[in-house]
């Protein structure tokens, strides 16, 4: 089978509209979370990353739209817009779109929201994407809880591989809502202070809002310095409770184990794992376990989620996206939050910001429903 | 199933329908009391389609349009009135459409693929095509596919096993003709 890449690509976020504006900033050790005061969405101050509205007006303006946008159309045409004009791609039948996103337009369900409930519909964000670009197919929406955005990835790579596209575009983004924030709040899953993923002293969950984009290719003539190729992906429910992690981490341990296997890698071959590390107690203890079952426990690993917070839909497009850079700039990003380590098993924590040779990594995420999804990436040179 | 019926009602109320065909197939599962409607219907016809099946490496491909947006509605209303303000982790746990897939996979012990997917109506061409990859590819031995869609009280469900071999043919013309004739 012919080798899938990825390639251009964009993060829309609280550091700004290029990839590189947030990965300068993580290089930097510098976090996009910030006390915020929103009663709007929860009645007690929160840290999250949000997307200034100012400059993401800004924007979408120069987009020169016809129509109006939600808030949330606007963060993935703005993201996608970059992209597509970087590959210089012409969206034929054979370019296809994926949406990942697990909430889409929900905040027009509230009562103040100006749209129509109609766009709370996510084939109808979906088609606003769309015509917005002039796709030729009907976007694919992909909602898949907390692995939609890695997910996002190996469906990409599967219809390329099916032969139904040879390009697709793939986009994803939540919003940070009182919707979401009162439903974590009722699991008191919400950190009252910056997240600490895998730490002694972890007390939960930070939610942080991005757009983030990428092209997955099969032609080797569209790549990019930090494209990569898709060796590997899979996906396992743990097949135990619809919001606990599992015990023993099954799901999650079983989706790296397949993924190494169509990958063809043993554990040694991973330079870097990129994991979920949501900073719950029960999610990061989940992870540690599943881990060290699969032998992966001296590999340097990280959660970003101490500098966006869980960007839910858009969470594993975007740290995949992190990883590519990390990659191509041989460089460890600190898992930012982390002093001490506070689960069962043994990790390897990566506790500061290191320069180093890195060719393969691990992707990881896990999500309500008892889903896990496990990919593996690999540098190509240019 | 498979062109016979299983359970006949003239009840369009869900809940009376999903519990009298609950009882009439003879479901023993108590947290079936707990699910949403999304869940209560795509668990219903996989328990149907499945519990003959010895085979564990059934991958879930399920597609809808309205996503969770049953439940979400119930969350929001919850929300909405600051001074009646009372969400509840029962309910927000199932406002996201994959969630039926886990209620499935709970079930039935597969720790398998999952996917869900929403289209503005039943697409046969790309569910076809995901379902073909995960078979080729050999990410799954059988893939249970479908359409389960609830919205404002209405709901349709069309439910279908993939496997190497088969009674139907699994090409995007069948499958809009099986949904047809439902």
């Amino acid at each position: 089978m012919d080798k899938v890449y990825l390639s251009h690509n964009n993060i829309v976020s609280a550091y700004g509209f290029q990839s590189s504006s947030a990965i300068d900033a993580i290089a930097k050790e510098a976090t996009g979370l910030h006390l915020t005061e929103d009663t709007s969405v929860l009645p007690q101050p929160f840290f999250s990353s949000r997307i200034r509205q100012e400059n993401l007006e800004q924007k979408y303006s120069e987009l020169n739209p016809k129509e109006k946008h939600t808030r949330l159309e606007k963060m993935l045409l703005v993201s996608l817009a970059n992209i597509i004009t970087k590959s210089n791609l012409e969206l034929t039948s054979r370019v296809g779109l994926l949406i990942s996103t697990t909430k889409g337009n929900i905040d027009v369900l509230e009562t103040n929201n100006p749209f129509s409930e109609d766009r709370a519909y996510l084939s109808v964000l979906g088609e606003m994407i769309r015509t917005f670009f002039s796709f030729k197919n009907e976007a694919i929406v992909l909602s898949n809880a907390c692995v939609s955005g890695v997910l996002a990835l190996a469906v990409a790579k599967r219809y390329i591989n099916q032969g139904r596209f040879d390009h697709v575009f793939v986009v994803g983004g939540d919003l940070v809502t009182q919707f979401i924030l009162s439903g974590f709040n009722a699991f008191q899953a919400l950190s009252e202070e910056p997240c600490r993923p895998y730490c002694k002293t972890r007390s939960g969950i930070n939610i942080g809002e991005v757009a983030a984009s990428v092209l997955v290719t099969k032609d080797d003539d569209k790549l990019v310095g930090e494209s990569v190729a898709v060796l590997g992906e899979a996906s396992c429910n743990d097949a135990n409770h619809i919001s606990g992690p599992s015990r023993t981490g099954e799901g999650l341990f079983r989706s790296i184990e397949r993924a190494m296997s169509h990958a063809k890698l043993n554990p040694a071959s991973i330079d870097y794992i990129s994991a979920h590390g949501t900073a719950t107690m029960f999610n990061d203890e989940m992870e540690a376990i599943a881990f060290n079952r699969s032998g992966l426990q001296e590999t340097p690993l990280n959660s970003l989620k101490g500098y966006f917070g869980h960007t839910l839909g858009a969470s594993g497009l975007l740290e995949t996206i992190i990883g590519m850079h990390s990659l191509n700039r041989n460089i460890l990003f600190a898992s930012k939050g982390f002093k001490e380590l506070g689960v069962s098993q043994p990790l390897n924590i990566i506790e500061r910001t290191t320069n180093k040779e890195i060719k393969t990594f691990l992707k990881t995420a896990s999500g309500f429903g008892g889903c896990n999804t496990a990919a593996i990436f690999q540098k190509v040179t240019v | 199933m498979n062109g016979k019926a299983i359970f006949e009602t003239d009840e369009t109320d869900f809940s009376i329908f999903i519990k009298s065909a609950y009882e009439a197939l003879h479901i023993d599962y108590s947290k079936f009391f707990k699910m949403d409607n999304l869940s209560k219907l795509a668990f219903m016809i996989a328990d149907v389609l499945l519990k003959e099946d010895t085979e564990k490496d059934v991958a879930l491909v399920l597609s809808n349009k309205a996503s969770s947006l049953d439940t979400d509605r119930k969350h929001q209303q919850s929300i909405s009135d600051s001074t009646n303000f009372y969400p509840s982790p029962s309910v927000f746990v199932y406002t996201l459409p994959n969630i039926c897939l886990g209620e499935i996979s709970i079930k039935h012990g597969l720790h398998s693929e999952n996917a869900f997917l929403v289209f503005d109506k039943f697409n046969p061409s790309f569910m076809k095509d995901y379902t073909n990859s995960l078979l080729k590819e050999g990410n799954a031995k059988k893939v249970l596919c479908g359409w389960v869609n609830f919205d404002n009280g209405k709901y349709d469900a069309f439910l279908y096993v993939v496997a190497n071999k088969g009674t139907f043919a699994h090409t995007t013309e069948e499958l809009t003709r099986l949904y047809q004739t439902i």
